[in-house]
């Protein structure tokens, strides 16, 4: 805890008017006590604790965000900080990270976390035949020594400054060496909440481990009650009616409803969750960038924004990075929606007018196939006649994204711009979703992946987004906020985390009983 | 042997010979579904390299008669597997065991428990109230009783269950929070409150069920009353409701017990919607999630109860209907 000298505390007239007025300190500190009961969209009963395969909302709270600890975790702010991980540094070229880990943490089981621990969690996602989302992460490893039994060194294949923020992704969590199968039946971690009992897709039952390295920071419940409520009325009405505390996903049409309520608050995130309409840039007519650059003036931002997210999002400039992250370029010039513009660039393109197909379902995203008609309706104004085809959800992702021309999309986002480049937009990636080549864009992702300087970085991040801006191959319409809700009774420190939905996933840990 | 017990053994083997012809038609039809389980349950990470893992540690990439062939050996010996979420991501941690997840049977036990309890209790009070109702409506016929009953019965079938869920949650939930709109039931809970959250899903059931129950008891009731014996009955200064209880209605039980045992495999296999609007930890809700990721085992064994189900009562309605009727129980 940071230690406030009498001179420091004078200096900031602010805080010592809050320390008058309430007798507390300026900081937020939680209060211990109660049981959090959370309805939570994103359950299956295919659902384990293996959080290599992590990727809908429930078990990332569940695990990530209460049972397991991460390396490292991105705090409310947004700003890197150790969990398990006590402190790290790099060598010059961003290569060699040498890891100190927290000392007396141990697993519920009450095995002490250390060194091999580390070694054997990351070990997980390149094992023969496992089907790990962050196996590219942990495969640009090349060797990981243990130094000490809290210190570890790993050595990558190329520089990578972002190295530890990539250790913070939630299906990195630590599992105990030796007892994996265990941990992943039974849900073992180093977390402040230990699992009670565990119905996948029904309901998860968490409670206090008794002493944790986070005493005092966070873990203020006693107990966490998690339902899962896949469908979005059952959830709003478990709110409404005082039976769960805190819901996510926060039916748009609803909302109103809801803000209407005195005893319930909406909260709402802008983070880097975006949808994307990917076009394969080595096919007729998206090869031409005239052509690209027609349809990216030809789509109505705004309208997008208003009428399929009702206003809960902000519009994007065909970027996949958003306000969530550190090199954000939010004062690229904007692709507005100019229908003559579109025009006359399919003229220098040598086209009179165009005619596409847009595969579209609400696999994609909830919304995508009205999505598609209101850029059919808007685009019709600039002579493009935009074919919506409705593809069935079942079956979307294997046989229309990546396969299909033009389709539409969505990301969640990546906590770092060399994530989410290298994930989707590195050139020959089996996500690269548009095909787009580009010699500077490449170059520009090599160099600044091993540069530590954040002055050159972010020199060079806004570089690469002005480039995917103008001449990328995906239509980027809009960032999708983030909207939950919870009860009054339940406050926090007053910064929301905007990574993921409730507060970056990590409500459990960080709110508390007013 | 007396004919009814050769009634029963007949029709259980003709019942395992339905199981049968269903798990053949539930697998093929399963697998006519577009997609995969590796191809879904990796969404839009499913590179090819990860699928073709998958198929492989599933045996997905045999040809459809083995793998029918190998879960019918398990079937017959009383293994119904592992599902495939389970056997395919609690492994590959190094080793290849996975010693412990839990078997289709394991999944399947709670869930299948907490539907027997919902349509238990909605039988409970289904049951008996569309009886009730079904006579009173015959004994008052063409009444303003009969006519408020028919209208509101039937009104309440037509329905759609999640619009009857929602309209009690407002009521009873929302507007007078007597009862919980989350019916999340699981193990260690008290019966009573097992049956409070229980209360308000086997309501929205009974409004769904109540119609054709009263509807055919009066029906069945009604048809009868024309009988010579009725007459007779009358004519020696019977009330109604004696004429009706004690002549009319035990020769009225064979259509209505068909109609309530088609009715309670009803409130076993359809209830899916109804779990979903209160979170009600059914089997159904297991059913669709396996059937959305092609989980083929846990599919097989939802068909397999879901088919022995409906065999189990009709033979059960069939029986019943036969004790009732002495002319069948003696038969020439």
């Amino acid at each position: 805890m940071t230690r406030i000298s009498r001179r420091g505390l004078l200096k900031s007239g602010a805080a010592a008017g809050v320390l008058a007025a309430t007798g507390m300190p300026s900081f937020a500190m939680g209060k211990r006590g109660g049981t959090l009961r959370l309805g939570l969209a994103g359950a299956n009963t295919s659902d384990s604790w293996d959080s290599r395969t992590h990727s809908d909302s429930f078990m990332i709270m569940a695990a990530h965000g209460a049972v397991f600890d991460t390396l490292t975790e991105v705090s409310a702010s947004g700003e890197l900080v150790g969990e398990l991980a006590e402190s790290w540094e790099a060598s010059p070229d961003a290569v060699t990270w040498t890891f100190k880990l927290r000392k007396g943490v141990t697993f519920h089981n009450g095995k002490s976390f250390g060194a091999d621990d580390v070694i054997a969690s990351l070990n997980m996602h390149t094992a023969e035949g496992a089907k790990s989302a962050a196996k590219p992460i942990v495969s640009a490893i090349t060797e990981m020594t243990k130094l000490g039994e809290h210190e570890v060194q790993m050595t990558l294949q190329a520089g990578n400054a972002d190295f530890p923020f990539l250790l913070s992704d939630y299906h990195i969590c630590m599992f105990p060496a030796g007892q994996i199968e265990e941990a992943i039946a039974q849900g073992i971690g180093t977390g402040l909440y230990k699992v009670e009992s565990f119905d996948p897709g029904v309901r998860t039952l968490l409670s206090r481990v008794d002493s944790h390295y986070k005493d005092g920071k966070a873990g203020w419940f006693d107990s966490v009650e998690m339902i899962a409520i896949n469908d979005a009325s059952a959830r709003m009405n478990a709110l409404m009616t005082g039976q769960v505390d805190a819901v996510n996903r926060v039916d748009f049409k609803t909302e109103p409803l809801m803000k209407a309520n005195p005893m319930i608050n909406i909260f709402e995130v802008t983070g880097n969750q975006h949808f994307t309409f990917p076009m394969l840039t080595n096919l007729s007519p998206f090869d031409n960038v005239n052509v690209r650059k027609a349809l990216k003036h030809a789509i109505n931002r705004q309208e997008m924004v208003d009428k399929i997210l009702l206003g809960h999002g902000a519009v994007a400039n065909d970027i996949p990075i958003g306000p969530a992250n550190q090199y954000f370029a939010a004062d690229l010039p904007m692709n507005e929606y100019d229908p003559d513009k579109a025009k006359s660039l399919l003229k220098s393109a040598g086209l009179d007018g165009l005619s596409v197909d847009l595969s579209a379902s609400d696999a994609a995203f909830p919304g995508a196939v009205d999505a598609a008609q209101l850029y059919q309706a808007s685009a019709k104004a600039a002579g493009i006649n935009l074919n919506v085809v409705q593809e069935p959800a079942d079956g979307y992702w294997s046989n229309v994204w990546l396969k299909k021309p033009w389709c539409a999309c969505y990301w969640s986002g990546r906590a770092t711009e060399d994530w989410m480049f290298s994930t989707a937009y590195e050139s020959g990636v089996p996500w690269n979703d548009t095909g787009w080549e580009n010699a500077r864009f490449q170059e520009l992702l090599l160099t600044a992946r091993a540069e530590l300087d954040a002055t050159k970085r972010r020199d060079m991040y806004t570089e690469m987004q002005a480039l995917m801006s103008s001449e990328g191959g995906t239509v980027i319409p809009m960032y999708a906020n983030y909207v939950d809700a919870h009860s009054v009774k339940l406050t926090n420190s007053g910064t929301i985390g905007n990574v993921f939905q409730m507060d970056s996933s990590r409500l459990i840990e960080r709110w508390w009983f007013a | 042997m007396s004919s009814v017990s050769r009634i029963i053994l007949q029709r259980l083997g003709l019942g395992i010979l339905t199981l049968f012809i269903v798990s053949i038609v539930i697998f093929i039809a399963v697998n006519l579904l577009p997609g995969d389980f590796a191809q879904l349950v990796l969404g839009q990470g499913a590179t090819p390299e990860a699928v073709e893992a998958i198929r492989k540690d599933l045996g997905l990439d045999q040809g459809l008669i083995p793998r029918y062939f190998q879960w019918l050996g398990g079937v017959l010996v009383g293994d119904l597997g592992n599902s495939f979420a389970n056997a395919n991501f609690a492994s590959f941690v190094g080793t290849n065991a996975n010693v412990t997840a839990p078997t289709v049977a394991e999944q399947i036990a709670p869930r299948f428990e907490a539907t027997l309890f919902l349509a238990g209790v909605t039988a409970a009070i289904a049951v008996p109230l569309s009886l009730t109702l079904g006579i009173l409506a015959a004994l008052y016929r063409n009444s303003i009783f009969d006519r408020v009953t028919n209208v509101f019965t039937l009104s309440s079938i037509s329905s759609p269950e999640f619009f009857l869920a929602y309209i009690l949650i407002l009521f009873l939930a929302v507007m007078n929070p007597l009862l919980p709109s989350l019916s999340n039931i699981h193990d260690g809970l008290p019966f009573g409150e097992r049956l409070t959250r229980t209360l308000l899903p086997a309501l929205t059931l009974t409004l769904a069920v109540t119609a054709q129950m009263m509807r055919m008891t009066r029906a069945a009731i009604i048809n009868l009353l024309a009988s010579p014996y009725i007459e007779m009955a009358r004519l020696k200064g019977l009330s109604p409701l004696r004429v009706i209880v004690t002549h009319a209605l035990p020769n009225a039980l064979a259509p209505i017990i068909t109609v309530i045992a088609l009715n309670l495999a009803y409130l076993i296999t359809g209830v899916v919607v109804v779990e979903v609007v209160f979170v009600y930890p059914g089997i159904g809700q297991l059913f669709v999630d396996s059937v959305k990721i092609r989980d083929i085992p846990l599919v097989q064994a939802c068909c397999l109860i879901f088919a022995a189900a409906y065999i189990l009562l009709n033979l059960t309605a069939d029986v019943l209907s036969i004790l009732s009727n002495p002319r069948l129980r003696h038969p020439k």
